[in-house]
């Protein structure tokens, strides 16, 4: 017999089910709106040009292949930073922070979520926006710590919860770890405008929380890099203690590289290196030292003024792109005569869109239209084009009407 | 890390090839690859461990991780393991580290929440070779169901390893004792110059009928080193266990890193697929083995003539990147503060490090140390 004959079956990861169910459907009209990686008009995997420039000049330096440091590439995670932070961040100046190269978002978060459960004492509790992406629960559970929720996403509106949200902050217990996306929302597209992340941060400070932002989306979500990255900048400026998660996945398009960075603000330079020793300690164990392709090529990007200012220009064009087929989605089911109110479409922001549609209709919308999503009605507007977004509004508004 | 006689990295010039046939390839992109992985590089990868006739394979019971290194391999088996070994998330389950090893083997079982780690006895100081007699009493006396990591070949950091029979002893003991094998394979045909003979081991269990895991790492045998490429390989009793296994792996890969790095398992998965740049591959390991083989001869044979006190046979009796010399931690300090030559306290030489250029001043060096200090 077998020592896993106790094992169980996992259970099917249910994103992947919608893209399988996808495969298999032969009409030629169907759409994919599971997927979560930027497509451009013509529905292909884009890859930027700003990377291919610094693929080549990468290759042409025929660097060597030796182990990176525990921590990553040093260019890359100070790049990373400053990114994050701005250039004129007293924290990023006065250098009271550490950065460690992580596997994408997924990696930093989870040493994240290891290091705080090593060393934040004060509480075991991570709040969590309601809903959150689906992996957030699983890695700071894996990590050992314990899941809380705070109200977030109003389904009645489609929109921020905005006094659901203040109510449950102000209720967190005081040295609680408080999750927040820091643009772009995922899975709901739904922000906070930046007069609310002001009273947010405010009852964030009044409780004594400590902040882990995730930011995937950073220059992905408006087009511009600064104005993503505020809600960091401005939680930072008020004094709260905050972690921060980096991916380069969707702004750079590295997603198979695995290029993101975690990063804890510290009281002193002296602070963040000895939190930096323990860092390492953590991702020792886990896979010795970071892989440095994509790492590599997010540095040559932020580091070659040519090459970064045609990167703004290039995640400025994807964010554009979203926010077109949103207005286009909205202005087609008018046109539909469709007398909902889609609004929260354009509201929205990111990736991601909340469609609001109940899972019957997803099942219609599936067998009867050949178009794909994941039942709580979300879609991945990075799969609509210019070519189905008339197509897509047809079949919303014959299964809403 | 391996390095030329030059004293410099190697970057292996089939990957020089297979990376720039990858950058022609405008097919390709960087989106994300699968949860386990490259399927090219997962398949090539455990069968380059197990053999192209491996039965395991055959039976279609064989199971791969692509992973973040040997590293990362290690420590997705030991999440695994502690979930689903033994028992249901069974913390007290022991695991044994040989003494001495890699000092990241403790770490990464102990992050995986194991917590009674222990050793068996490996090396014998005294005599400078395997302590076989020691290691099968641990494991005679090691609890039923325990959890042995077992250096595939080329032992770090003594670089001493079982005969074929004694590891059918080994084998023989674990079986009967239901132990459970851990491989560790991080020098594949870096060892010998031979893919077969340095996974003789691994295969000898497999042939046995033991469930076990083998970490694989790509980095010394491919100089991948900062491209993190490994290998989980999961030999089971049949497909239904595996896949049930590869399951749950996916879920425990998912809140560590969600899918691995792509361009070093695309440049490995390229390489082994291709009959051509497969031999091509195996010239470059020989390349590379070959050159530490003969940097141990070479100073084995110059302290021989010096009449450096003691023997010095171990020299080319071990194998791998490491040697443990013998020196003790005095005669170390000697060699560092003296003689400006690099080595852990623990006597252990990394042998990439040994060039023609400076043979002759390290052996010089040793017979100081061997002779002044005591």
């Amino acid at each position: 017999s077998s020592w896993w004959s106790h094992v169980e079956m996992g259970p099917p990861d249910p994103i992947l089910g919608v893209t399988e169910a996808y495969k298999r459907d032969t009409n030629s009209k169907k759409m994919n709106l599971g997927v979560g990686a930027y497509r451009d008009d013509n529905g292909k995997p884009y890859v930027l040009n700003c990377v291919r420039k610094a693929e080549a000049m990468i290759a042409s330096k025929k660097m060597d292949k030796e182990y990176l440091p525990i921590g990553g590439l040093a260019d890359f995670t100070r790049a990373s930073a400053e990114l994050a932070l701005g250039e004129n961040s007293e924290a990023f100046k006065s250098g009271r922070y550490v950065t460690v190269q992580g596997i994408s978002g997924t990696g930093s978060l989870r040493i994240g979520a290891n290091f705080l459960q090593r060393f934040f004492k004060a509480s075991r509790d991570v709040y969590l926006p309601k809903p959150s992406w689906g992996n957030h629960t699983p890695i700071f559970r894996d990590a050992g710590m314990q899941l809380q929720a705070y109200r977030y996403y109003d389904p009645k509106t489609c929109s921020l919860d905005f006094s659901g949200a203040m109510d449950d902050i102000s209720k967190i217990p005081e040295k609680s770890i408080i999750l927040l996306h820091a643009c772009a929302h995922n899975p709901t597209g739904v922000d906070p405008r930046q007069e609310q992340w002001k009273e947010l941060a405010a009852t964030v400070k009044k409780r004594n929380l400590l902040v882990f932002f995730d930011m995937a989306y950073q220059g992905f979500a408006s087009g511009d890099i600064n104005r993503d990255a505020w809600a960091v900048r401005h939680f930072i400026e008020q004094g709260i203690t905050i972690v921060l998660s980096q991916s380069f996945a969707k702004n750079m398009g590295l997603y198979g590289e695995r290029a993101g960075a975690f990063t804890v603000i510290c009281s002193d330079a002296d602070e963040a290196k000895r939190v930096e020793s323990q860092l390492k300690i953590l991702i020792r164990p886990m896979y010795s030292n970071p892989p440095v392709n994509g790492a590599r090529i997010a540095s040559m990007i932020l580091n070659t003024p040519d090459l970064r200012k045609e990167w703004l220009t290039e995640v400025k064009g994807m964010a554009d792109r979203i926010i077109s087929m949103r207005t286009q989605l909205v202005s087609n089911l008018k046109k539909e005569g469709s007398s909902r109110n889609w609004q929260h479409i354009t509201d929205q922001i990111g990736m991601f869109c909340f469609t609001g549609l109940k899972p019957e209709q997803v099942e219609r919308l599936m067998k009867e239209f050949s178009i794909y999503m994941t039942k709580d009605g979300r879609i991945s507007v990075a799969g609509v084009s210019s070519g189905n977004v008339g197509y897509l509004a047809h079949a919303i508004h014959q299964v809403t009407k | 890390a391996y390095r030329t006689d030059e004293g410099q990295p190697w970057v292996l010039p089939v990957v020089k090839k297979v990376e720039q046939m990858i950058a022609n390839d405008n097919s390709l992109n960087h989106e994300y690859l699968p949860i386990l992985g490259l399927p090219e590089f997962r398949a090539n990868a455990s069968r380059i461990a197990l053999g192209d006739d491996s039965p395991a394979i055959k039976e279609n019971r064989v199971g791969s991780v692509q992973s973040l290194g040997g590293t990362g391999a290690l420590r997705i088996g030991a999440e695994f393991l502690r979930r689903w070994y033994n028992g249901n998330n069974n913390t007290a389950t022991p695991i044994y580290v040989s003494a001495p090893s890699w000092e990241n083997h403790n770490s990464v079982f102990m992050d995986a929440g194991f917590k009674d780690i222990r050793t068996y006895h490996y090396w014998d100081a005294a005599k400078r070779g395997l302590d076989l007699q020691g290691l099968l009493n641990d494991m005679e006396q090691a609890p039923e169901f325990s959890i042995f990591i077992l250096h595939a070949c080329a032992h770090n950091p003594t670089g001493t390893d079982p005969t074929p029979e004694q590891w059918k002893q080994i084998a023989g003991v674990m079986k009967r004792r239901s132990l459970f094998p851990f491989f560790d394979s991080a020098y594949q045909g870096f060892a010998s110059g031979s893919l077969d003979k340095d996974a003789w081991a691994v295969r000898y269990f497999v042939s046995e009928g033991f469930e076990l895991f083998c970490a694989q790492s790509f980095s010394k045998n491919f100089g991948l080193y900062n491209e993190r490429v490994g290998n989980l390989t999961v030999v089971g009793k049949d497909a239904d266990n595996v896949q049930r296994v590869l399951s749950q792996m996916e879920k425990i890969v998912r809140t560590t890193w969600s899918n691995p790095p792509s361009q070093g398992a695309r440049i490995v998965a390229t390489t082994l697929s291709s009959p051509q740049l497969f031999d091509e591959w195996k010239g470059n390991v020989k390349t590379m083995a070959d050159r530490v083989l003969l940097m141990r001869s070479e100073l084995r044979s110059r302290l021989e003539a010096l009449k450096t006190p003691g023997t010095w046979n171990h020299i080319t009796e071990q194998i791998g990147m490491f040697s443990f010399t013998g020196l003790n931690p005095k005669q170390v300090e000697y060699m560092i503060k003296e003689k400006h030559i690099y080595l852990m306290a623990s006597g252990r030489i990394n042998m990439c490090g040994l060039t023609t250029k400076n043979l002759d001043y390290v052996a010089k060096s040793i017979h100081e140390a061997v002779t002044k200090i005591q």
